[in-house]
């Protein structure tokens, strides 16, 4: 019993000490808990919320509305369409694999697709959608949404796709929109963040890339508190973005589809200007291409169709094609000689057939030879040797300031993809170019069109609208943005005398109207349309000596690509001008044969808002022109874009 | 003969106990159990069923249990210490064995429905029997070298099955909480001195030996010892854990960002947001004077224990309630020390508070045994 005693007393007090021991090395370290609670919770609490904000607080851009593009009348050329379509999200799905397979018993997808899906879905963070299908059905789409909740991961989303409604008319003019490239972000510099949206569209060609600052309007802004995923949990504050500008163009629908169709099966290009103002009524390159097969993304097969066609569907021959012009440029040629004063409105010269320079033998397109012939007859009856002669009294570089007067061999400001400068030659220009003298004959060849002229349809068409009113018209296509008038500016006077304007103008309407015309079939009999038109035929080959010898082969001899390009430039009413035309049909044989008639069903079109009257043909012609007319299938603007066909 | 024996008159019996139950820890561990709830609920994004509603079972079964092992008598205890720390050793030695896996360490055992973590059970276990051990030696033969052997190689049986396991986390923590006791026991200070010593000379060992093929630790344990060092340097990948950690907690401020507001646990920040890291959800939401109020919470239950034990006369009662005490200390104060960045990440939970079934009733069972002590002190 003592010892028990002495043995609790030692324990107790051994415990006591001890514990006490214990306890203040516990209450040490608690204290140094609550130190550390205090620096990091109220010293350091500022710091370390800027951190959190910066961890949950994302901002997150809203891409605004692309703008519109219209016609002249308001008819709709480029919207944007609902697109309904279905995307998975990794995260949320969890077998990807097995939800996929679901999916695919609701909605028609390929194995390629299905395939493409999972690859892009492996690339992808887990928090991003990747889209499964595209452009569903409303049935499609409502079949997914019905099911939705089977299907996790899945969302059935509404989204905004630009989509053409004329598909294939307005295809080189307006362009296309297409996701942002890696090479499209180098080009520019500071690029706008919205860009950088995965899958956001921009105008890839034409009026729609040349525009795309105005047309992609100003991104919102979404605050979103986001997860460590990075996946949003919920919004914070929104500001809404600026839908992009909505743009009328100059162009008119009617017209446009018209002068498309009339030129449907040939490799074609035509431009109708208004010569009072410069505005492009039309713009067309044939054979075309559907732009909205860019937008959906084409597929290989029909882009390797589209590059292997010999048409060339894909080029734009109306502002970046380039042509010999042939006879037309007889019109700059004849203007630069009246000023220059070598020849006077009256003055003729003497058509052998031919003319004879430095040991070369220069052949008129007549080697039976025109005879005599002034300005006028010389443009009637398109006599080559009249020029020949002319030219070289001129020199090549007044032909040249003229050609540039005119409008060619300048670069027209046009919102358009590749528009080219094309060539007025001068002697410099050869030597800066080719590291060759001028030689005698580039002159003469340069003065019917050939040689070293290039031209495309649309400056032939300024060339013509400046002849036309005897101002120097700027062609335009931009009519008004968001409603606003772009003010047209008061074209300038060319600084040409009228008289000499006029000479050429009567040149053009004999060569339509005159007996010796080389347009005669090309006639409108209303005399209150009365047309203007010249001629053009420009070989894409040359002719040796030995081949003329063994007498020209006709063109419809030769294989396609080697035959005569054929042009038609014209205007009309011929006293009161009101539109001008250019058309070049690639390989065509003959500016009077081909171009011509084509050229006036679409002149004809625009004076009368519509399809010509057969009263406008010589009776003869009448009724070919009217079964010509029930062959197009027009369409009427009335009814495109109106849901159900343009999804048809 | 020991003094409990000699005084068992004094001993309250039959429903006279409750008069004697240590009321004042009864009243803390349940203010510190329902701040658990509260962050569980809140962690859960509002939702009582996927965390709360569980531990708060949990936790009434678990005051149950503190119930009927307060009211069984103290000798009880005592006299199975032994079998309890046998039993636990078992257990520990079939989880390393056959136990499931998770979170890639074997560490539970399921028998039928239940899940049980032996390790959990051997912090109590172990205690338990170290002060049965000290109680029935003589207090002068204490600290001489073969009977401070013993409770040494009792400590580290265990300590090496769990390190297998690998637990680092538990491992830690007995051997803190069995040096804790021997302390209490009055072990002399040159043992823990030159114990000290070694520590930290076993620690320039195992750093020393990374890389090369006596490698002492796991990888994993390198790259946490890494993280702790600098956790910014790679803050997206092993150091993601602790910087966000950091980030919820500094950002609470004073008053916190308000219940249910906490962006940190709200968006996913937060790793294991419901078990280890439940500290910084609640430092986020309730700020510093949440956090530091739960802190005093914590320190007045381990105040009320010492004193218990420090005016209980029974060498036993007093020693397992100081271990009891420093088991409980411990948790909280390396878990706090954890996520505040004070010590590397080893995964010991925040007691009461963070979910987890074995935890929440191993702790309660074991204030159970201060209970008992409380009520069985001879007066």
């Amino acid at each position: 019993m003592k010892k028990t005693e002495k043995n609790v007393r030692a324990s107790r007090s051994s415990i006591t000490r001890r514990g006490l021991m214990l306890g203040v090395a516990q209450a040490g370290i608690i204290g140094v808990l609550a130190m550390r609670m205090r620096k990091m919770q109220l010293e350091q609490a500022d710091d370390y919320r800027l951190l959190a904000e910066g961890n949950s607080v994302k901002i997150r851009l809203i891409p605004p509305a692309r703008g519109l593009i219209y016609d002249r009348n308001g008819v709709l050329l480029a919207g944007n369409e609902q697109n309904y379509r279905v995307t998975i999200t990794r995260e949320d799905a969890g077998d990807v694999d097995a939800v996929l397979a679901d999916l695919r018993r609701l909605l028609p997808v390929s194995d390629d697709a299905a395939a493409d899906v999972m690859t892009e879905i492996r690339r992808q963070p887990p928090h991003a959608p990747v889209t499964v299908a595209d452009r569903l059905s409303w049935e499609e789409f409502s079949r997914v949404a019905v099911n939705a909740p089977a299907l996790p991961g899945v969302s059935p989303e509404v989204g905004l796709s630009r989509n053409y409604p004329h598909g294939t008319d307005f295809a080189h003019v307006l362009g296309y929109v297409g996701p942002v490239s890696d090479y499209d972000l180098s080009q520019i510099e500071n690029p706008d963040p919205l860009l950088r949206i995965p899958k956001f569209q921009i105008g890839k060609t034409g009026v729609e890339a040349k525009m795309e600052e105005v047309l992609r309007g100003r991104s919102g802004q979404r605050r979103v508190e986001v997860n460590s995923a990075g996946r949003e949990m919920r919004e914070l504050g929104r500001k809404e973005g600026e839908p992009g500008v909505n743009l009328q163009l100059t162009l008119d629908t009617r017209l446009q589809n018209f002068a498309h169709e009339r030129l449907k099966g040939e490799s074609a290009a035509a431009v109708v200007m208004d010569v009072t103002n410069g505005d492009i009524l039309a713009i067309t390159s044939v054979p075309s291409f559907d732009p909205n097969l860019f937008v959906r993304g084409i597929s290989s097969t029909d882009y390797r169709s589209l590059m292997e066609d010999d048409h060339r569907p894909l080029a734009d021959k109306s502002v970046q094609g380039l042509y010999p012009p042939g006879s037309t440029y007889k019109i700059v040629t004849a203007l630069a000689a009246l000023e220059a004063g070598v020849i006077g409105p009256e003055d003729t010269v003497r058509c052998p057939g031919y003319i004879e320079v430095g040991g070369r033998r220069f052949h008129c397109w007549k080697h039976s030879g025109h005879g005599r012939v002034n300005v006028i007859q010389s443009l009637e009856q398109s006599c080559d040797v009249f020029y020949y002669e002319v030219a070289q009294k001129v020199g090549i570089d007044k032909i040249s300031a003229m050609a540039k007067r005119m409008g060619v061999g300048v670069r027209h400001d046009l919102p358009m993809s590749a528009v080219a400068e094309g060539v007025a030659p001068t002697k410099a220009w050869k030597q800066e170019r080719y590291g060759k003298d001028w030689r005698i004959g580039d002159t003469i060849n340069s003065s019917i069109g050939q040689g070293y002229v290039l031209a495309s349809p649309l400056q032939l068409a300024v060339m013509v609208s400046r002849l036309a009113s005897g101002k120097a018209v700027k062609p335009r296509l931009i009519r008004s943005m968001d409603g606003v008038e772009v003010p047209v500016p008061e074209p300038e006077p060319l600084g040409l005398e009228e008289a000499w304007l006029d000479h050429v103008r009567k040149g053009m309407i004999a060569v339509v109207n005159g007996a010796h015309g080389t347009a005669g079939k090309a006639k409108i009999v209303l005399s209150e349309w009365k047309m203007a038109g010249k001629t053009g035929t420009s070989q894409v080959r040359n002719i040796s000596a030995a081949e003329r010898a063994r007498g020209v082969i006709s063109n419809n001899q030769l294989p396609w690509n080697r035959r005569d390009h054929a042009l038609f430039v014209c205007f009309a009413p011929a006293d009161n001008p009101k539109y001008a035309v250019s058309l070049i049909v690639e390989h065509g044989s003959g500016g009077s044969t081909t171009a011509a008639p084509i050229a006036r069903d679409i002149l004809l079109f625009a004076l009368n808002d519509g399809l010509p009257p057969l009263e406008a043909y010589p009776s003869s012609q009448r009724k070919a022109v009217q079964s010509r007319f029930d062959a197009l299938d027009l369409v009427d603007p009335d009814t495109v874009g109106t849901g159900a066909k343009s999804r048809a | 003969m020991s003094y409990l024996e000699s005084n068992l008159k004094t001993v309250p019996t039959g429903l006279r106990k409750v008069l004697y139950l240590n009321y004042p820890l009864i009243f803390l561990l349940t203010a510190v159990s329902c701040a658990g709830f509260l962050m569980l609920y809140s962690v859960a994004g509002g939702d009582m069923t996927t965390w709360a509603e569980p531990q708060m079972k949990r936790f009434a079964i678990g005051m149950l249990a503190m119930l009927v092992v307060g009211f069984t008598p103290i000798w009880f205890w005592r006299n199975t210490a032994g079998v309890a720390y046998f039993i636990a050793l078992l257990l520990l030695v079939a989880v390393d064995l056959f136990g499931a896996i998770g979170m890639g360490a074997q560490r539970w055992l399921e028998v039928g429905p239940v899940r049980i973590q032996p390790s959990e059970l051997m912090k109590i276990a172990l205690v338990m029997l170290l002060a049965a051990y000290y109680d029935w030696l003589p207090v002068e033969k204490v600290s001489r070298p073969l009977w401070v052997l013993i409770p040494v190689v009792l400590i580290l049986l265990p300590t090496f099955l769990v390190l297998e396991q690998p637990d680092l986390g538990t491992a830690v923590m007995l051997v803190l909480g069995g040096g804790f006791v021997m302390f209490a026991a009055g072990v002399s200070l040159w043992y823990f001195g030159t114990v000290i010593a070694l520590v930290v000379a076993l620690v320039f060992g195992v750093l020393e030996s990374r890389g090369t093929n006596w490698q002492l630790l796991h990888d994993y344990q390198f790259k946490r010892i890494d993280t702790f060092l600098d956790p910014t340097e790679d803050p997206l990948g092993a150091g993601y854990n602790i910087t966000q950690a950091q980030i919820a907690l500094g950002s609470g401020g004073w008053a916190g960002r308000g219940f249910m507001q906490g962006t940190q646990s709200r968006l996913n920040f937060l790793p294991e947001k419901h078990t280890d890291f439940i500290f910084t959800t609640l430092a986020e939401e309730f700020g510093f004077v949440g956090a530091f109020g739960l802190l005093m919470l914590y320190a007045a239950i381990i105040g009320f224990s010492i004193y218990a034990a420090l005016i209980n006369k029974d060498r036993f009662s007093s020693l397992l309630t100081l271990g009891v005490a420093g088991t409980f200390f411990f948790f909280f104060a390396i878990n706090m020390a954890m996520v505040m960045g004070l010590m590397p990440v080893v995964g010991v939970p925040l007691p009461l508070v963070s979910y987890g079934g074995t935890q929440m009733m191993i702790l309660l069972s074991a204030f159970g045994l201060v209970q008992s002590a409380n009520v069985h002190r001879p007066r």
